[in-house]
């Protein structure tokens, strides 16, 4: 069969189409010349065009201009954060090599982190959650009480991308606070769903992505605390505070604000939207198909909106996901980051789930351009892929 | 019909792929991820694994214009191909991998998840052409036109049902520059990959390497047919039966001429070693058969031609199934054959069935 268009995405956790405004941005953005470092005119039209950006993104976000700083993506940022906030606050005191991380974080952080101690001496961490996928505060304050002295660093994402579960990083912030502790949050998958203030937040340091949101992919920033110290990752000339060398491109920093902005905008209004959808999605899933456990979050103030995630009994993710594309449906089994061959899920497992249960995981993850239509195509389509899934078991 | 091709990442695969979709069938393209080390870097023409050639097989996919999913099969073949492999050495028998995967991955693993999953038939690269009588109830199994690259004997151990749900588009290709040069049309990026050659999962071409990590070092006497040692080995799984080379013999043979391995005995860790007339057989007892000639039965000795290796010259031969077993008179000797080689007979270009030799006189 040749490939044809689909029918429905509901993949959107892996990269949502961009916005309008994200794309009249950037074209606007790239027909002129000029590098934003360059004192010529050319050069200030650019430097215009990204303080502009700056200031969009700062405000979108309830952040300082100064504070954004504009990266390749949120694998980056994260990166930055993480190897930035360990070297700086160890080269301070010595003593702090300790990297306090949740076990369910995004690979972009947790392979940092393990990166760090398996090359740089880092003692890391991985703290637990519950069996929703929430971190567990009493470890982190145990943590705390006995390593305050030894902590570089905490790391806890905003919302989880697989099962979708906020996490409690005000409690985390407040935690570490007493500490004087800097909470980096990973929140690639909460900007644009849920309200993120960084100022109120009292975190140290935020990352994003443009193509998570509606801007594209290759951009995404840091948002970082001035008084945070950070050891750069990239060097070179020095741009972005001199934490994050390379020419700032300018098209891209314009597109990242608009989409930002559009999200940001729109997020009341369509998070009720793709909430409902969501939720008619799973009890038209729940009651049609037995043997179907809801993970993560209750859906409600807890979860992200456009969320869903599902492991199907006696059947086989990479089955239902062969099944649904031939269907002309696009979901995930959780991340997209380990294309071709699949593995169990770190976080699926940290939350107890088994790996026999975790082998039928599903995310339908929605977003800004959702339609009722993409649910009644996954709902008319989920029952006869799980049942050949099921009855396909015994060859896999 | 619904067609799963198997994209291994090379000019065979892709140019049968599409073949499939030019005769019309819904195909699939599906990589099967074999080794457990992908990022195992191979050069140039070893091997069907890696990421490159997950990679190739992909932009293949899309130039078909075809879905493309990496089937990861890598366990089952490690539990099958990899471990039959060292215990079949271990045993001190030569064993065919290329026989054990499309008996245990290609034709079965892939093909089970294929029909579970709706298709109808399984598409792969290889050089051997089936056809069918007109009601299309029986499939017969024959040579590929193209002779120097007919992989008919590798494919017989699929067996008759199997064979029903395969298809070999390249059965009918002249050779393999006529594949090249189709793939090259077909803008296929594929075309001028090397061919691959040697076994798949030892990476480095090294098999003696291999077996030695994975197998440890196992040091004991080569001696000659008389039992008077000749020399020394560190392992005695790494020798076959008709290997010359490599022997590194201390003392020259007292009559001078070149020594073989006449057997490897796995019981004492010996290696014998003799003259290469002694490498004569003319008698094959073969065990495990798998016959696709139901016409064929060859309950009584029945004449064929039998092929002992995968581009060996078939030999004139009676032949005789009894049970699981098949018994061969050769017409003429032939050298150097091992247990653990497959026994192929055909008739003409048919194959009739094989087994896996057991014995030999």
């Amino acid at each position: 069969m040749t490939e044809k268009p689909y029918h429905a995405y509901l993949d959107h956790a892996a990269t949502t189409p961009v916005r309008r405004a994200a794309v009249d941005a950037f074209v606007r953005a790239s027909a002129s010349v000029g590098n934003p470092s360059s004192s010529h005119a050319f050069g200030r039209a650019a430097r215009r065009l990204v303080d502009e950006a700056r200031e969009g993104v700062a405000a979108a976000l309830g952040a300082q201009p100064g504070e954004v700083i504009l990266t390749g993506g949120g694998t980056e940022a994260d990166n930055l954060a993480v190897k930035g906030l360990f070297w700086s606050r160890r080269s301070a005191d010595p003593r702090r090599t300790r990297v306090l991380v949740s076990a369910i974080e995004h690979h972009a952080v947790l392979d940092a982190a393990r990166w760090l101690a398996e090359h740089d001496g880092a003692q890391v961490v991985e703290l637990p959650v519950d069996s929703r996928g929430r971190l567990d505060l009493e470890v982190l304050d145990a943590q705390l009480d006995l390593h305050a002295d030894e902590v570089a660093l905490i790391s806890v994402m905003w919302a989880n991308n697989e099962v979708g579960t906020l996490q409690p990083v005000d409690d985390v912030v407040a935690a570490a606070r007493r500490h004087g502790i800097p909470v980096h949050s990973d929140a690639v998958q909460a900007l644009g769903h849920v309200p993120v203030d960084f100022a109120t937040s009292g975190l140290a340091a935020l990352a994003l992505s443009g193509h998570k949101l509606g801007a594209p992919v290759g951009v995404g920033a840091l948002v970082a605390r001035r008084d945070v110290e950070l050891t750069p990752v990239l060097h070179g000339g020095g741009q972005e505070r001199g934490v994050r060398s390379g020419t700032v491109p300018a098209a891209l920093a314009a597109s990242l604000a608009a989409g930002l902005a559009a999200a940001v905008d729109a997020r009341e209004r369509e998070a009720a939207r793709i909430s409902a959808l969501r939720d008619e999605l799973l009890d038209g899933i729940l009651a049609s198909i037995p043997g179907v456990t809801a993970r993560g979050a209750a859906p409600g103030p807890g979860r992200l909106p456009g969320n869903l995630h599902l492991t199907v009994d006696d059947a086989d993710a990479e089955v239902m996901l062969f099944l649904l594309d031939s269907a002309g449906i696009a979901a995930s089994s959780g991340s997209a980051c380990q294309a071709g061959v699949e593995q169990v899920s770190h976080v699926l497992s940290a939350m107890g789930v088994g790996d026999e249960q975790a082998r039928g995981a599903l995310r339908l993850s929605l977003g800004h351009t959702s339609t009722l239509d993409d649910v009644e195509a996954v709902l008319a389509a989920l029952p006869a892929v799980v049942e050949r899934s099921r009855l396909a078991r015994k060859a896999f | 019909m619904r067609v799963l091709a198997a994209l291994s990442g090379g000019v065979d695969s892709a140019v049968a792929a599409a073949r499939a979709v030019e005769a019309g069938h819904d195909v699939v393209g599906v990589h099967m991820a074999l080794s457990r080390s992908r990022a195992q870097h191979r050069n140039g023409s070893r091997g069907c694994c890696s990421i490159e050639d997950a990679s190739d097989a992909r932009r293949a996919a899309d130039v078909l214009g075809i879905p493309y999913y990496v089937w990861d099969l890598s366990e089952r073949f490690e539990e099958t191909v990899v471990a039959d492999f060292l215990a079949e050495y271990a045993a001190g028998r030569t064993p065919n991998p290329c026989v054990r995967c499309n008996e245990h991955i290609k034709f079965a693993a892939l093909l089970d998840r294929a029909v579970a999953l709706g298709f109808d038939a399984v598409c792969t690269g290889h050089y051997a052409r089936i056809s069918t009588d007109g009601a299309g109830a029986r499939h017969e199994l024959h040579r590929g036109a193209a002779q120097e690259k007919d992989q008919s004997y590798v494919l017989a151990v699929m067996g008759p049902e199997r064979l029903a749900r395969s298809i070999f588009p390249l059965g009918d290709a002249p050779s393999k520059a006529t594949v090249r040069a189709e793939a090259d049309r077909r803008g296929l990026a594929v075309s001028g990959k090397p061919d691959s050659y040697d076994i798949c999962f030892v990476a480095d071409g090294d098999t003696k390497g291999f077996l030695r990590d994975r197998l440890g070092a196992s040091p004991g006497p080569v001696v000659d047919a008389d039992g008077v040692v000749v020399g020394e080995h560190d392992g005695a799984y790494a020798y076959t039966v008709g290997q010359r080379r490599g022997l590194k013999l201390g003392r020259p043979a007292s009559d001078g001429r070149p020594r073989y391995v006449l057997s490897v005995r796995p019981v004492d860790n010996t290696v014998v070693v003799g003259p290469r007339e002694a490498l004569a057989v003319t008698e094959l007892t073969g065990g495990d058969v798998v016959w696709l000639a139901a016409d064929v039965p060859a309950a009584e000795w029945t004449r064929a031609e039998v092929q002992v290796r995968a581009h060996g010259t078939p030999v004139g031969a009676g032949v005789r199934r009894a049970g699981a077993r098949l018994d061969v008179r050769l017409d003429e000797p032939v050298r150097g054959v091992a247990p653990g080689q497959s026994v192929v007979a055909y008739a003409g270009t048919r194959v009739l069935g094989q087994a896996t030799l057991v014995d030999r006189a």
